[in-house]
């Protein structure tokens, strides 16, 4: 399967990923092989099976609804590059979701 | 004294026990090995010189409560965890104590320790070849006995291969075996903990400790292991051998064959019953994988943006720069189904392959054997241009982790000088027998006493 | 200004914040207004790297309470889904929801609208989710807090069945009695326990196929304002059609100051969510004998009014108004086992109750009350003569409510009742006054 650079950009930019433009140009022909070869799986006659996502064949994993312990603010915050009174601080945003 | 760092984990705790060596003693004949052999070898991230108990190397992919845990990745070169992984927790509860955080592939996305971005981890045995990855520090920490045992993970091999390659016992627990809980993901529903040892009885060991229900893990379901002292236990008379046909193709090569080969005669010798099976999916198991892989790989790292932890997402290395597109291509509106629903149904093939090897009715094996890396331990630098080829080596190792089955590798010779695994895969939860007949071969070989030549630097 | 070549389609989307303890897929504290910034989280909720959910047990009862309240199925397998997209206050950059395979699927509700017919609402699902983080704007900068992330959530999606804005309106408000009397939420529109979204576009009468495009309206945090933004939308897009222009798919929000929408994102740039299943989560299956939750459901409050109405005769409007509350309906059922004693009849004591606005608090308990019923020795006006003079008189006041009436907005009659109670001090009989009103109006 063949991905243009334009699709490497709309992808990359889903991904939140930012590319160099060596990256831009490599990406197409790179990832385009590699989805070449997973196109293989065309090949495969898969009709009536159901696909696997857990292979546990578990259900219904519940919990209680009890309390237990948090992180304290501060461990919570003790990462951050940028906190500020509490709070995770980021650059603005001004679009809703 | 008797060179303490030698000992297994079984010798460890007797001769703790018996009083023969205090813990502080132990630790400092391994720390002072460490200092020696690290420079050279990069096994260790980060040595914690005030370790307590019984020292394991963590792969450093697994969270340590205030112990810096960076996943191999620039993104998280400062960051510390508030919280030990689940894991860790029961270990501690055993006795056990971090003696350094092992190197390792960036988010565990590599065969041989090369995508670090600290530095690649060296094999212990020629330090001029790769150790395997991604548990890269793990397996290296273990084989130059820089620990009394290492945690590694294993999402497509990568307990298993640096095992193999560095001539240690590696196992990958049946999935949701061992609970998930502070180990950072790669693929959700592959990965796996699991112990890589001096010897097999240690990795039982280990199993018993770290296995179990996990009230953070909702995968991992399973009862903890206990050793049962069932069949096979010391001799593996009438145990039925199973030999994939499709292993033993184009691509392995002719040294290792000959090598897993002659372990598969050992068994026969012990008084197994050799059959050859067939995996018929098994050509597709590389894609397979890799898509599902991908697209959970692309979703599980969509948490690293920078605001609450870690440094900025250009700061991802080029393999996993390569897998979050794959993986977000692979899920994107109008592909869903051609790959990730694809991928999906091509798993349940493959797991209905080992259904059907295993099933008394059909083939009816209790294991099935085969090697682990299709070549023996490459040159630093050979293979990492090409992204697609370093995949290919993956082809007998990613079926178990697609099919959620367990799979251990022990040492069974070597090649051009370099260690070979040989691989034991056995039914969905039957970590018993794998365990059992891996010891049997090791108890009745040589091999596990081999150690690497380290006397010698580059 | 009612434009009739034009019909108007409707979809809501309603979330609600679930009042467990805890949140979704973690055991933090759910309570998260006025606390601390960060003072609720764990590895889970704050997306750190190695973090695992695990479901909460209650918040599916819940979904599953509200999904059965609306007559939908509980399937027999459903999965949870990421739904991928990058925001500051999402902090595993996936939201885990529900996408293809929804808890519960297939209900319906029956509402009014201001025409007094009844239309049924088909619901086309009712599944779970997780809350977000909550941002605040500074400036250059954003404040983030994760308090909230990964509260529960319920969302209940409808078919486009609504065909204008007093519909949605009866919707909203029986959807939020219910979230009250099954206990599953404060769903207060102000404090964002409940929230609204609309999908709204216009079709010509006749065309049978739904329009290519929909209108979302977001952000809008009252019944009130959401009647007005559909109003306006059907407008703007009606005279958008008129001149020919082209509709497209869009996110508008409601601008109150202005009184009209205006546009926050065009959803033609709209994300790809590359929904899959939650790894991390087994599947969830449910058989029959699960769902003992069904028997247990407390009586619906539309099946409370019908009840009210047929087993203490009493008007529609009296029964809507005792059983809006749970509270007040239970207080009076016993009001009425009480007043039975004193022989004191069920309608008498609703209108008493009703039109002196007898509050829970300002009368005690419900003994207390009918007997300051009984000692009143309230004299009924059930006269129709004199009914009919204050009828007139009512209609005369207030002349709006009458052309109201008349022009089809039959709830207007409800404000010349209420003239009619007043100049009685509330002895009148209300179910009388009522027929003779609608009577003289005719």
């Amino acid at each position: 399967m063949k991905i243009t650079k334009d699709q490497v950009k709309k992808v990359a930019k889903l991904a939140n990923l930012p590319l160099s433009a060596d990256e831009e140009e490599k990406y197409p022909e790179q990832l385009s092989a590699i989805l070449d070869y997973f196109d293989q799986l065309n090949s495969v006659d898969t009709k009536g099976i159901e696909p696997t996502f857990n292979v546990t064949g578990a259900s219904n994993a519940l919990s209680e609804d009890i309390i237990s312990s948090s992180l304290t603010q501060e461990q919570a915050l003790s990462n951050a590059p940028v906190k500020k009174d509490g709070f995770f601080v980021t650059k603005g945003v001004f679009e809703n979701e | 004294m008797n060179d303490l760092t030698k000992l297994t984990l079984i010798e460890t705790i007797e001769g703790l026990k018996a009083g023969k060596f205090t813990e502080k003693e132990l630790n400092n004949a391994y720390l002072e090995k460490i200092k020696e052999l690290n420079p050279q070898l990069n096994a260790y991230l980060m040595v914690n010189e005030g370790v307590k108990g019984i020292p394991a190397a963590i792969k450093d992919i697994i969270c340590t409560q205030n112990i810096q845990t960076t996943a191999g990745s620039k993104i998280l070169s400062n960051y510390i965890p508030q919280y030990d992984a689940t894991v860790i927790n029961k270990l501690k509860n055993e006795g056990v104590g971090v003696i350094g955080k092992a190197n390792m592939d960036e988010f565990a996305m590599g065969s041989s320790g090369e995508n670090s971005a600290f530095g690649a981890t060296k094999n212990p045995w020629n330090q001029s070849k790769v150790p395997g990855g991604s548990s890269s520090g793990s397996a290296a920490a273990v084989a130059a006995d820089l620990c009394v045992f290492a945690l590694g993970t294993d999402t497509g091999g990568s307990i298993r291969q640096p095992a193999s390659l560095c001539g240690v016992v590696g196992l990958k627990p049946s999935y949701g075996r061992v609970s998930r809980y502070g180990a950072m993901p790669m693929a959700s529903s592959f990965d796996q903990i699991g112990p890589i040892t001096k010897t097999v009885a240690d990795a039982r060991k280990v199993l018993e400790w770290i296995s179990g229900p996990d009230e953070y893990d909702s995968n991992c379901v399973a009862e903890k292991f206990k050793f049962q002292n069932s069949k096979f236990k010391d001799t593996i008379q009438n145990l039925k051998v199973g030999v994939p046909k499709e292993y033993f193709g184009e691509g392995l090569d002719k040294g290792v064959e000959k090598v897993v080969r002659e372990a598969i005669d050992k068994l026969k010798e012990l008084g197994a019953e050799i059959v050859e099976v067939s995996l018929p999916h098994t050509e597709y198991a590389i894609a397979a994988y890799y898509i599902l892989m991908a697209s959970e790989v692309s979703s599980n790292l969509a948490r690293f943006d920078g605001i609450r932890f870690g440094d900025s997402r250009d700061k991802f290395g080029a393999e996993v720069k390569r897998r979050i597109m794959l993986g977000t291509f692979a899920l994107s509106t109008g592909y869903y189904d051609d790959y990730f629903a694809k991928a999906a149904k091509v798993r349940t093939l493959i797991k209905q392959d080992f259904d059907k090897a295993f099933d008394p009715a059909a083939a009816g094996v209790d294991v099935i054997v085969g090697p682990v890396s299709p070549t023996v331990a490459w040159n630093l630098g050979e293979k990492v241009s090409d992204p697609l080829t370093m995949y290919l080596s993956d082809i007998y190792t990613i079926s178990a982790n697609l099919a959620g089955i367990p799979a251990l590798s022990v040492p069974c010779g070597f090649s051009e000088g370099l260690p070979v695994g040989l691989q034991i895969l056995g039914k969905y939860m039957d970590e018993e027998t794998i365990l059992n007949v891996g010891e049997v071969y090791e108890q009745a070989t040589q091999w596990h006493s081999k150690r690497p030549d380290l006397r010698f630097k580059i | 200004m009612m434009n009739q070549k034009y019909e108007t389609i409707i979809g809501l989307e309603v979330h609600v914040e679930l009042n467990t303890k805890t949140k979704m897929f973690c055991r933090c504290s759910a309570d998260y207004f006025g606390k601390e910034p960060n003072a609720h989280t764990c590895p889970v909720c704050l997306g750190l790297p190695g973090a695992l959910p695990y479901t909460n047990k209650q918040a599916i009862e819940d979904c599953m309470k509200i999904g059965l309240s609306l007559n939908c199925e509980v399937s027999d397998l459903s999965r949870f889904e990421r739904k991928n997209y990058f925001y500051p206050d999402l902090p595993k950059g996936y939201q885990i929801s529900q996408y293809r395979w929804p808890l519960c699927i297939g209900g319906r509700l029956q509402v009014t609208g201001d025409s007094g017919q009844e239309v049924i609402i088909g619901i086309n699902r009712v599944h779970q989710e997780e809350d977000t983080g909550k941002l605040t704007h500074q400036g250059a900068q954003t404040l983030i807090d994760y308090n909230r992330s990964g509260v529960p959530l319920v969302e209940v999606v409808t078919e486009p069945d609504f065909r204008d804005s007093s519909q949605v309106r009866d919707y909203a408000q029986k959807l939020q009695q219910l979230f009250r009397y099954l206990g599953v939420s404060n769903a207060d529109m102000e404090r964002g326990d409940m929230r609204l979204e609309a999908n709204v576009s216009v079709r010509p009468v006749g065309q049978k196929e739904l329009p290519n495009y929909r209108v979302e309206l977001k952000n809008i945090n009252s019944f009130r304002f959401m009647v007005a933004a559909i109003e306006y939308e059907r407008t703007r897009q009606i005279e958008a059609l008129e001149k020919g222009e082209k509709l497209t798919q869009e996110t508008r929000g409601w601008d109150e100051a202005k009184k009209e929408t205006y546009v926050q994102r065009s959803k033609e740039e709209a994300n790809d969510y590359r929904y899959f299943p939650e790894p991390d989560l087994p599947e969830l299956r449910f058989t029959n004998k699960d769902l003992r939750i069904k028997e247990n459901l407390p009586e619906l409050p539309w099946n409370k009014e019908k009840r009210f109405m047929e087993e203490y005769g009493i008007s529609k409007n009296n029964a809507e108004i005792l059983t809006e509350k749970l509270e007040l309906a239970g207080w009076f059922e016993e009001a009425v086992k009480l007043g039975k004693e004193k022989g004191i009849a069920p309608q008498d004591l609703a209108n008493y109750i009703v039109n002196q606005k007898i509050t829970l608090v300002s009368q005690g308990d419900a003994l207390h009350a009918v007997e300051n019923f009984a000692s009143k020795k309230v004299d009924l006006i059930e006269d129709e003569v004199e009914i009919e003079k204050l009828a007139k008189d009512a209609m005369t006041e207030d002349p709006e409510a009458v052309k109201n009436y008349q022009n089809g907005k039959l709830g207007a009659i409800n404000a010349l009742v209420g003239i009619v109670m007043k100049k009685t001090q509330g002895k009148a009989n209300s179910t009388l006054a009522k027929e003779v009103l609608e009577r003289l109006l005719r």
